[in-house]
């Protein structure tokens, strides 16, 4: 080969510059307060609390901490818009509600990204091209319940339950708060929401757009709030439905609280989703399956694929491989577009996970982190692999929730579904192979409630999502993800 | 010298693969208001135009049965926009095609588009609805899949000029079959005002084309015409429709004739064109 | 799969004599050919098309932005295959790959010319030893269909006319048809005819159509002795598209490992933008690395591509979007 010109100097690598979404959309305001019957009001006893962009550890806004009075007080607006407004409502005219949000959260896509990933730390392109378009399509799959239930397969004319009252977590915020409300609304109920202390911003954004889709006052209520928020909605003898979406503790809390009562309940809880590698996977897509499955948003996922278990015929070429490709993922500034890994939530979760990380270092397993720098502020943590994990090491049983992954070993088909299921979670789990059979005979036996085939951290609103055992019961999305918000 | 302005008439044409050609037979015949007004020389189709039209049909059927649920439901759902922007021109057509007053117009047309909403958000349930996983006895992973017919003949509705003609052309389509129609004879106008709206709403040519002209005419063409595999028969009387169905059993087409139970709720239009296609797959290490 | 360096025949002859295929030599290196090609992974369509969309979304602005326009323009084989070619249009080729914009010489020359075996001398002519090299194809290009005898006597003249590379196509009926063996004897052959010409193996890919495929023929390829494998003539309706690349660039990562060779990789056919040019460029940074970020291992085979390059790297220094008609049209 002849050399070419002088041009051709210095173009042995592609180093990509900042590109940066701008957040001027964003619009947020100093201070927000709680959306109930219609519109925003003072929390009574003018408490609150701030919100933070995780990257930079910078106060996004001032926002309200509802009291047992204020959630009293939106119960009530739940009730009364329940019983006067939204059960008079016909199934055609919830739809078109449904409807309209659904176009609204489309044409506010933008800015809705922008705030998600500024309260939540997660890359901009995950808002942009999963977070808001599912929270979308997710309005606009129940909008088109609205007026169907009697082909829900639930017998004919089936009856909404109440008022329901929701908790939802931090990870997804306006996603969860889309699957939460689109169903209950679809089938007739009247919600309470609480989001998540670290990402109230996207829920009130929301709320915003439910005042511009003309919804009725008092059909959706949004009270931030911590734990005490959570409490006081889950004790309140006027809610006649929870759902929860968090961690296997507060789950565990929530069912004892709600276990004397007639209250209808949810749970989806946590999980260590089991990432099973057979020798004839797809390899190069696999890979990708499995850094997708635990570094997708930072592995604050509850389906995370946290446990790589690889056929040990593999195993080195696999983890090799894994190793190369972490150290090519993008860690740094969320509202950059090349970013392929975010900030850690807070503060508190940072701290779970460097603690969690510790243990497996001292249990023996062999650690790899990236190399990538980090920033000096803001809540951060490098993509991390463990291999030689045992089955008894605790990063192969706890819930870690950020971006490490566990690889274990296996022999047969047989051990590989043991191993699995040898937890007490059972929420999702991958299956990668060309064989078809073999991976149907896998998904037959695992004890989970997603399965994913050659692929991972898949979601859409058609398709019910929901755990097994630990990881709590109930489904959303889907069909069955009506039951949960209907009297049958 | 009068101050009112002059009007620029409508052409009202047929919808023949996402364009809007006259008849290639160059005829047209006069549509009157149920009152005998003048209302358009709508174009008079022929067997030439049907052909055409199932050609167009056939040719975007299996691209729209392609393109995902949810796509297909946004397509519809943008069609309820339009309709709703423009439902006081559909109201004064349908009161004019009708003979009824505006008020009654106005909530035909509001029920017509709600019926646009319903289909809308059935395409990503029918799987759901009308398929799922079968347990049978052995070792094998077993589910049954709705899919379309293809391409579906709609006689429509005579007299119901723009209700029972969405419900007619949507159904299939939200199935994911494509669709040709015959418009009402003497009521076809507001029909062709909603192949109109088709165009600004992101359907792709060809998933629903538009034929007027004389019933009589054209009806045995697109019942007997073998690429068509599902024929409604809504706007032809009890005798034209045993006629049409025997001719139709050549190709063992698939025959929809209104009934009794047809409510609002029946889902009775959207089964008429769906097959069901059942896989098995052996389950073993 | 082994990780040995991976030698398939041991035959110190690789003359125009291929043994027939039912001596007990060929048949065997069929099976070990079958054996290698068999033991590779296969590929997910839906895996590999959404990582190709993942990388696509890739933002690539300002300075990196006008690296890459300036990389790809170094990568470009201007080319010309039409039955209508003429020395004058010759001309104006090489006139232009030597000199993409007159007006400023701080553009770099592209990479090559490429044109049919008859018009190589006239390019040569007027490339000469600029540094731009004369690319011709050969081997019966675009469909491959004639006797192994004509092709190489296709190649040959094509070198002694001053070609510096030579882009083949392989017989894809002998590879659907399961005669990898053949396949792979043809490649071969051609490699022994191109002398010190360097060799582009065209998988012509829309042909092949599965992605198992591309990754099957990209290796057998390379085990053949290419330099390059390339996506396609552009002659067919299907040409490059990101997952094949993706494919690709995967197939010669890999292949360095096992081999210690390094082989490029050339896609060709439907690459009209720098929006396009860039993808490209993003996956061979994130998938094979970046030393195939070189015209030593990276080509754009393309005629189009050129001015939107040139219309995008004004637009950067003006900071105004440009007429087409700033640039040459040929």
């Amino acid at each position: 080969m002849t050399d070419n010109t002088v041009a051709n100097s210095n173009l042995g690598s592609l180093e990509y510059d900042p590109a940066p979404e701008s957040a001027s959309i964003a619009r947020i305001k100093t201070s927000y307060g709680l959306f109930i019957d219609g519109s925003f009001t003072e929390p009574s006893a003018n408490e609150q609390f701030v919100t933070l962009n995780p990257a930079t550890e910078q106060v996004l806004a001032t926002v309200a901490q509802a009291s047992t009075s204020d959630v009293d007080r939106a119960v009530a607006a739940a009730r009364h818009a329940y019983e006067t407004v939204w059960s008079k409502t016909t199934g055609a005219e919830r739809s078109k509600y449904l409807f309209r949000i659904a176009r609204l959260i489309q044409e506010r896509a933008r800015e809705l990204a922008v705030v998600e990933t500024l309260d939540n730390g997660k890359p901009i392109r995950e808002s942009r091209d999963i977070d808001i378009p599912l929270a979308a399509a997710h309005f606009f799959y129940y909008a088109g319940w609205a007026d169907k239930l009697d082909h829900a397969g639930f017998g004919v004319n089936p009856q909404p339950i109440g008022v329901a009252g929701q908790i939802i977590p931090w990870n997804f915020p306006l996603l969860m708060a889309a699957w939460k409300l689109a169903p209950a609304l679809a089938a007739g109920n009247t919600c309470v929401l609480k989001p998540a202390e670290t990402t109230p911003l996207s829920a009130l954004l929301l709320a915003e757009i439910l005042q511009q889709a003309e919804l009725p006052p008092g059909v959706v209520n949004i009270l931030t709030g911590d734990g005490a928020t959570g409490a006081a909605l889950v004790d309140h003898p006027g809610v006649d439905k929870i759902a929860f979406t968090g961690s296997t503790d507060v789950g565990r809390l929530i069912q004892s609280r709600v276990a004397a009562s007639q209250k209808r309940l949810t749970l989806e809880l946590g999980g260590k989703g089991a990432n099973i590698v057979f020798e004839d996977a797809p390899i190069d897509e696999m890979i990708e399956g499995v850094i997708d499955g635990i570094f997708f948003n930072q592995g604050h996922v509850c389906c995370a694929g946290s446990r790589l278990l690889v056929q040990e015929s593999i195993a080195d070429e696999v983890l090799r491989r894994l190793v190369r490709r972490v150290e090519q993922l993008r860690v740094g500034d969320p509202m950059d577009k090349n970013t392929d890994v975010g900030a850690i939530n807070s503060a508190a979760q940072l701290a779970r996970i460097t603690e969690l990380t510790a243990i497996g270092e001292q249990e023996g397993a062999t650690r790899y982190s990236s190399s990538c720098e980090l920033p000096e502020k803001g809540y951060w943590f490098a993509p991390t692999i463990f291999a030689d994990v045992s089955q008894s090491h605790r990063i192969a049983r706890d819930e870690i929730f950020g971006p490490v992954l566990s690889v274990l070993t296996f022999r047969t088909p047989d051990e590989a579904v043991a191993k699995a299921n040898n937890t007490n979670y059972g929420l999702a789990c991958g299956v990668w192979s060309e064989k078809g059979s073999r991976t149907l005979w896998v998904a037959q036996r695992l004890r989970a409630g997603v399965i994913w085939a050659n692929t991972y951290n898949r979601f859409d609103p058609t398709s019910p999502f929901g755990g097994v055992r630990e990881s709590g019961f109930g489904r959303e999305g889907g069909r069955h993800g009506l039951e949960a918000y209907l009297n049958v | 010298m009068s101050d009112e302005r002059l009007d620029v008439r409508k052409t009202y044409k047929l919808l023949i693969n996402g364009a809007f050609p006259r008849s290639e037979s160059g005829r047209s015949y006069e549509v009157t208001s149920e009152a005998g007004e003048f209302l358009a020389n709508a174009a008079q189709g022929s067997r030439k135009d049907l052909r055409d039209a199932v050609v167009a049909a056939r040719g975007a059927q299996a691209k729209w049965w392609a393109s995902s649920a949810y796509n297909r439901g946004q397509v519809i759902y943008r069609l309820a926009e339009m309709a709703e922007s423009r439902r006081a021109e559909l109201a004064e057509h349908v009161a004019l095609a009708e003979g009824i007053s505006t008020k009654k117009a106005e909530r035909v047309v509001g029920r017509a588009i709600d019926r646009m909403v319903w289909y809308a958000g059935w395409t990503d349930k029918i799987a759901q609805v009308f398929g799922g996983a079968n347990p049978v006895a052995g070792p094998f992973f077993n589910f049954s899949l709705p899919t379309p017919s293809g391409v579906v003949g709609v006689i429509a509705s005579q007299d119901s000029s723009l209700e029972a003609f969405v419900d007619a052309v949507l159904a299939p389509i939200a199935a994911g079959n494509t669709v040709v129609a015959i418009a009402s004879e003497r009521r076809p106008t507001p029909a062709v005002l909603l192949g109109e709206m088709t165009a600004t709403s992101d359907f792709p040519a060809g998933v629903l084309n538009i034929v007027t002209g004389f019933t009589a005419e054209l009806a045995s063409t697109l019942a007997t015409h073998e690429d068509v595999d599902g024929i409604d028969l809504a706007g032809v009387d009890t005798d034209a429709a045993d006629e049409l169905s025997a001719a139709g059993a050549a190709s063992i087409k698939r025959v929809f004739r209104p009934r009794d139970i047809d409510t609002a709720s029946s889902t009775r239009r959207l089964r008429a064109f769906l097959e069901t296609s059942t896989v098995w797959h052996t389950i073993g290490q | 799969m082994s990780t040995a360096p991976l030698r398939l025949i041991s035959r110190e002859d690789h003359g125009v004599k291929i043994p027939p295929s039912n001596t007990l030599e060929a048949v065997a290196s069929e099976t070990q050919l079958r054996a290698i090609l068999g033991s590779l992974s296969g590929v997910d369509a839906v895996g590999v098309e959404g990582r190709a969309a993942k990388l696509a979304t890739r933002s690539i602005k300002k300075s990196t932005k006008l690296r890459a326009i300036d990389l790809a323009i170094s990568m470009v084989d201007l080319t010309t295959l039409e039955g209508a070619d003429t020395p004058g249009r010759v001309s104006s080729l090489c006139a232009k790959a030597l000199r993409p914009d007159p007006r400023d010489l701080t553009v770099p020359s592209v990479a090559a010319v490429c044109v049919y075996p008859d018009l190589v001398a006239h390019a040569r002519s007027i490339v000469a030893v600029s540094g731009v090299n004369v690319a011709s194809v050969a081997t019966a290009f675009p469909s491959g269909r004639a006797s192994l005898n004509v092709k190489l006597l296709d190649v040959r003249e094509a070198v002694s006319a001053g070609a510096d590379e030579i882009d083949m196509v392989i017989d894809r009926g002998a590879f659907l048809a399961g005669r990898l063996g053949q396949v792979f004897d043809e490649i071969v052959a051609v490699k022994d005819a191109c002398g010190d010409a360097h060799l582009k193996v065209i998988l012509e890919t829309g042909e092949l159509v599965t992605y198992d495929n591309v990754r099957r023929a990209s290796w057998l390829a390379m085990l053949g002795g290419a330099d390059f494998i390339k996506t396609s003539t552009g002659k067919v309706s299907v040409n490059a598209t990101p997952p094949v690349a993706l494919v690709m660039l995967e197939a010669v990562r890999d292949f360095a490992e096992t081999s210690g060779r390094v082989v490029g990789v050339k896609v060709a056919g439907g690459i009209r933008t720098t929006k396009d040019a860039m993808k490209y460029l993003v996956l061979v940074n994130e998938t094979a690395g970046s030393t195939w970020l070189s015209p030593d291992l990276f080509r754009f085979g393309a005629s189009s591509l050129l001015n939107d390059l040139l219309m995008q790297r004004l637009k950067q220094h003006r900071g105004a979007y440009v007429r087409p008609d700033e640039f040459s049209g040929d």
